[in-house]
């Protein structure tokens, strides 16, 4: 069942076109990851489907409702949040309030001036629960600044995660991590969104990641799909060799 | 963690009572101990503080630098002078009621205006509008007295509901010895009040869109109309501030809305440590003493503070309220140390 679409979703920055007339679907629970070289058009995608870019043409539709020029606040709603490549954190704030807030955000409590944040039990126990699933639970008190790189980007996508959403975007999970960390994220990740029941798009650059942990995988290529498919097609996809894998195309 | 309470640890409720409860009783007993003009100072100190305690709202936790707050200060205390000279109010509930509407309002629409810009730009547009209301209060003398200000007499004032006044024989050491428990008793509700403000989920939320702006607005919270809330709550506190200060100087000039002013308040924040929470307080404190010492005793008083300062900004950046609880710190790790060994 498609849970996102978009119909010839389009836009240019100046004569780069950085997502051509895109036809881009979701389904509901997959896990699909999105790849294509730098430029490709993997992020201008992401931004405008969260809100973060106005498209020039085209629609995004979720449930088949239009949301193309919805704001932030209404596609938070709807059920759409994002991480960021750069790790985007609170980072004065602990990692407990990192997350808690986001929980604070999603329950309309986050303008209550009168209350002790630390005493309302349920955001409490949500976030704990939360920062257990991602493996933080140690660094419940620690600033963000203070977590390491691969900490940092679990927390990254805790973040995102404690708004509940439906379609979960994470703009290059693993990146700026080791090969072994690497590993270890994804894997806290996909179980993660996986037992939430969150579908989830995530762009990454590895392979190796990509063909493990993906349902589904889009190729994008100049601001176009170059491919769609499982990893096996997607493996076999000579344009996707050349363009993506950057290998010599084979019979 | 931090002992004395920086911006957006998780101190709490019991351990920050325990820090409290006790400078409070210092601070109701000090009066016992010295004589008048200490605790005047003193008094003037606290006044400062709900000032400054307003200012760091925007600055330690909303990211906001203002260089306008002796707009909202001079709003509580002209709105008072006023009361006085054109109502013939005598009661100082009343002009802390009129002191914080008329500031509520002014500083709404002074907010709107401000909250969409940051940084410099943010600055500057406060450091405008303070100038605007300045000119007023300086070029309409006619109503505000120009530069000779609107006197206010303690003599005619009352206390409580006119449950206390100061008339009669010995009244000034009475107005001083009463006029401090009473200033004492509502910087205590500032002080209460303001730590519970920054440790609800709206201080977080402040504390997140300080740190990360983008990031804020995509967990769903409205940069704007939470910048604008702690505008009005930072110029509420400066203007409750300016009120209480009236009766204490006994004069109010256009000096309170002019823009050196707005400079000490940033001054007495830095000084005692804008990342903590009782910096502003401990500076507002620190830097009324220091600056009624240099004016006493040098012509060049302005030039010891600047040094001071100067000092303070290369030496201790993080103020002395920083500064101690990073001593506090090593002390205790030096401790778990040695009882480990």
């Amino acid at each position: 069942m498609t849970l996102l679409k978009t119909v010839k979703l389009r836009k240019y920055f100046g004569d780069t076109r950085a997502v051509d007339d895109v036809d881009f679907t979701v389904a509901k629970g997959e896990f699909l990851s999105l790849v294509g070289s730098n430029g490709a058009g993997k992020t201008t995608l992401v931004n405008l489907i969260s809100a973060f870019l106005r498209p020039d043409s085209g629609q995004i539709l979720l449930d088949d409702k239009d949301i193309t020029y919805a704001s932030v606040d209404e596609r938070l709603r709807a059920g759409i949040a994002r991480s960021f490549q750069l790790v985007n954190l609170f980072d004065d704030l602990s990692t407990f309030d990192n997350v808690a807030l986001s929980i604070f955000s999603r329950e309309g409590k986050t303008l209550n001036l009168m209350r002790i944040a630390d005493h309302d039990q349920d955001v409490r126990r949500e976030a704990e629960d939360v920062l257990a699933q991602f493996g933080l639970a140690a660094k419940r008190n620690v600033a963000a600044k203070g977590l390491a790189q691969g900490e940092r980007k679990l927390l990254d996508v805790a973040v995102a995660y404690a708004l509940k959403p439906r379609l979960l975007f994470l703009d290059e999970p693993t990146s700026g991590v080791s090969t072994r960390d690497k590993a270890q994220i994804m894997d806290t990740i996909s179980s993660v969104v996986r037992a939430g029941n969150v579908t989830a798009v995530v762009i990454e650059h590895d392979m190796d990641v990509v063909f493990k942990y993906s349902d589904r995988i889009v190729a994008m290529h100049q601001g176009a799909i170059l491919a769609d498919g499982t990893p096996d097609e997607i493996r076999r996809d000579p344009a996707v060799a050349a363009n993506v894998l950057g290998l010599p195309a084979t019979g | 963690m931090n002992l004395l309470g920086s911006a957006g640890d998780g101190l709490s409720v019991k351990r920050s009572l325990a820090l409290a409860v006790p400078l409070l009783a210092v601070l109701a007993a000090v009066p016992q101990f010295v004589d008048a003009y200490l605790t005047q100072l003193l008094n003037y100190g606290l006044v400062f503080g709900i000032a400054a305690l307003g200012f760091n709202l925007l600055l330690g936790y909303t990211g906001l630098l203002s260089f306008g707050h002796s707009a909202y200060f001079g709003l509580g205390a002209y709105t008072a002078a006023f009361m006085v000279k054109y109502l013939g109010v005598g009661s100082m509930e009343l002009y802390i009621l009129g002191g914080l509407t008329v500031t509520a309002l002014v500083t709404a629409a002074f907010g709107y205006v401000c909250v969409g810009y940051t940084r410099i730009f943010f600055g500057i547009l406060t450091l405008a509008l303070s100038q605007v209301l300045w000119t007023l209060a300086y070029k309409f003398f006619w109503v505000t007295g120009g530069t000779d200000g609107i006197r206010v007499a303690f003599g005619k004032m009352t206390l409580l509901a006119g449950l206390v006044d100061f008339t009669g024989p010995g009244s000034y050491q009475r107005f001083i010895g009463t006029y401090y428990y009473y200033t004492l008793a509502l910087f205590a509700c500032c002080v209460a009040l303001m730590w519970v403000i920054v440790h609800s989920p709206f201080g977080k939320a402040l504390q997140a869109i300080r740190d990360n702006e983008t990031r804020a607005r995509f967990l769903g919270i409205g940069v704007r109309k939470y910048r604008l809330i702690a505008f009005l709550i930072s110029g509420m506190f400066a203007g409750l501030a300016g009120t209480l200060w009236v009766p204490l100087n006994g004069l109010v000039t256009p000096d309170i809305v002019y823009w050196p002013f707005s400079g000490e308040i940033v001054f007495m924040t830095v000084l005692g440590g804008f990342r903590s929470f009782t910096g502003p307080i401990v500076g507002a404190v620190v830097f009324n003493f220091l600056k009624a010492y240099a004016v006493a005793s040098t012509a060049y008083w302005q030039a010891a503070l600047g040094l001071v300062l100067v000092i303070l900004v290369m030496a201790l950046p993080t103020g002395i309220v920083g500064a101690l609880s990073r001593l506090a710190g090593l002390v205790r790790s030096r401790g778990r140390r040695e009882d480990g060994s």
